[in-house]
Formats: C-alpha cells, sequence, structure tokens
C-alpha cells in the first residue's frame, strides 16, 4: 500500500495545479496570468522531477546530469536572447 | 532471477553500481532531449515575443477541453508509473503489472483525445499553407509550432506506450525481474514525456487565451 499512497498526494497536489492554472488563465488578469500559468508549469515539473523522478533521494552524481541538462538550456536562452531583445 | 548477483551485466561488479550507472547514462538522454525540445520552446517564445497578438489568436483556436483531458491523464499516468517504480524493486508482482497496465491505457488514452483534437483541427482547416483560416499571417507560425511540438511529443509517447508494453510483457513472462533498473529508465522516461506536456499545456492552450 505505501508505494500508492505518497505519490497519491503528489497526484492531488498536480491536479490541483491543473484545475489552478486554469482558474488563473480565465481571470483574465492580463500578464498576470501568463505568469502565473508559466510559475504553475514550473511547479509541476518541480513535483515531477524531484519526487516522482526521484530526483530527491538520487545521488549527487544523478542531480547533477539531471541539472547539466538546465545549465546548458540557460546558455541556448540567454545567447539567443542576447541577440533578439537588443536588436 | 530475482538474486541482485543474476542482474549484474559487464562491465559493472556490484549491482548498486551498475543502477546508478544506467540512470546517470539515461539522466545524460534526457539533458539531450532537453535541449531537443528546449530549443523548439525557445524558437516559440521568439516568436511569440515578434507576433504576440498573432499568437494570442492561434491560441483561441486550440481546444481547450481536450488539452485539459489530455494533461490529467498524463498526470494520473505519471502517478501510476511512480507506483511502478517504486513497487518493483521491493517485489511487488501485482503492483508492478497493474501499474504498468494502466500506463499504457492512459498512454492510449492520451492518443486517442489527441487524434479526434487533431481531426476536428484538420476539418477546420488549421493546417498553414494555402486557405489557412485565421489572419494576420503570423496566426500560421503558432499553428507550425502546435503541430510539430505535439506531433513530436506524441511519437515520444507512443515509444513510451510500446516500451511500457514492451517490459510489461517481459514480467508477466518472468523475463524480466522485478529489480532490474530497466524498469526504473523507462519510467524516467515516461515522467520526462509527462513533463514537454506540463509545458506545451500552457503555451498552447492558456497563455493569453482571456485576454
Amino acid at each position: 500500500m505505501h508505494v500508492w499512497i505518497k505519490p497519491a498526494g503528489v497526484w492531488i497536489a498536480l491536479l490541483a495545479l491543473l484545475a489552478a492554472t486554469i482558474g488563473a488563465a480565465h481571470a483574465e488578469l492580463g500578464a498576470l496570468s501568463i505568469a502565473l500559468n508559466l510559475l504553475i508549469a514550473g511547479i509541476c515539473i518541480g513535483l515531477i522531477g524531484i519526487l516522482f523522478m526521484n530526483l530527491a533521494r538520487s545521488s549527487v552524481l544523478i542531480r547533477l546530469a539531471a541539472a547539466s541538462g538546465l545549465f546548458w538550456l540557460l546558455f541556448l536562452f540567454v545567447m539567443t536572447a542576447g541577440d533578439y531583445l537588443s536588436r | 532471477m530475482t538474486d541482485a548477483s543474476a542482474l549484474i551485466r559487464e562491465p559493472w561488479e556490484d549491482f548498486a553500481r551498475q543502477k546508478e550507472g544506467v540512470s546517470f547514462g539515461f539522466w545524460i538522454f534526457i539533458a539531450s532531449e532537453v535541449m531537443f525540445f528546449g530549443g523548439l520552446f525557445f524558437a516559440f517564445a521568439v516568436d511569440r515575443y515578434l507576433h504576440t497578438q498573432a499568437f494570442r489568436i492561434g491560441l483561441q483556436h486550440t481546444d481547450l477541453t481536450y488539452g485539459t483531458i489530455n494533461t490529467a491523464l498524463l498526470m494520473s499516468s505519471s502517478f501510476f508509473m511512480t507506483a511502478v517504480v517504486r513497487g518493483a524493486p521491493a517485489g511487488l508482482r501485482r503492483t508492478t503489472v497493474f501499474g504498468l497496465a494502466v500506463c499504457a491505457a492512459l498512454g492510449v488514452g492520451f492518443l486517442i483525445t489527441k487524434g479526434i483534437e487533431y481531426h476536428d483541427d484538420i476539418s477546420k482547416g488549421l493546417i498553414p499553407g494555402a486557405g489557412f483560416p485565421l489572419r494576420p499571417d503570423a496566426t500560421q507560425l503558432f499553428f507550425g509550432f502546435y503541430w510539430i511540438m505535439t506531433g513530436v511529443h506524441a511519437i515520444h509517447l507512443f515509444v513510451g506506450i510500446c516500451l511500457v508494453l514492451l517490459i510489461e510483457t517481459l514480467i508477466v513472462l518472468r523475463r524480466l525481474p522485478l529489480q532490474s533498473p530497466t524498469i526504473e529508465i523507462i519510467g524516467l522516461y515516461w515522467h520526462f514525456v509527462d513533463i514537454i506536456w506540463m509545458i506545451l499545456f500552457p503555451i498552447l492552450y492558456l497563455l493569453g487565451r482571456w485576454p
């Protein structure tokens, strides 16, 4: 049973976040709606990555490998944005 | 077969290290996938920045109902996959077999819903090219991204369903021990495909839908 209980809490949180993000979009808050949608997407990804993919209890090597993807993505984003936003 | 020593493969001498190596290798693969999808997401962000209004009009023509159903299906499938990945090493055969079956079913449910949505999109003529129904022209860019990103995601999910059904079969036939690291990395892949959708859902269905 124990393998179901903890993930069930995350599952319920994810579904609640899904309702919250649609609510945030529907609330017509303009730019704040967009910020909330992206923030909630980030929280969902964090929950799945850290708890479902078990990064919370992984070794340092595994966490570094996971972080390296985001680190290189940061290079891609910063350098491309540096071009487009400064034109 | 449940003995850890029977699961050791070259070049490892220790099962714990082998598991760590398998996870490490798979996270490197996920990092490469992050770069692949990251490029698409950033191209989308740049074009949305350049054509904000057109992208908003495009987004208002995607179907939020299908998108929401599919998000809930994938979130639920990830829950079942987590129970599988935690139950399998503990030797919980029924949990593993049941969880994988539900996962595959939810994945198929996603693809069926997506197929119905694609059918609706096609019947509305929302394919970039001559005779595209929306204006301004940059709405075609939005739908170009829509088709490519959801299409590539669906292909990933299809591969995931095949992998889940493969290990399900091997486990039922007792050809794959429950302690095998293979189960864990297929779980990682499944969750990663879910994460990609967690980004696609807001950018294709929500951002600025009700301005």
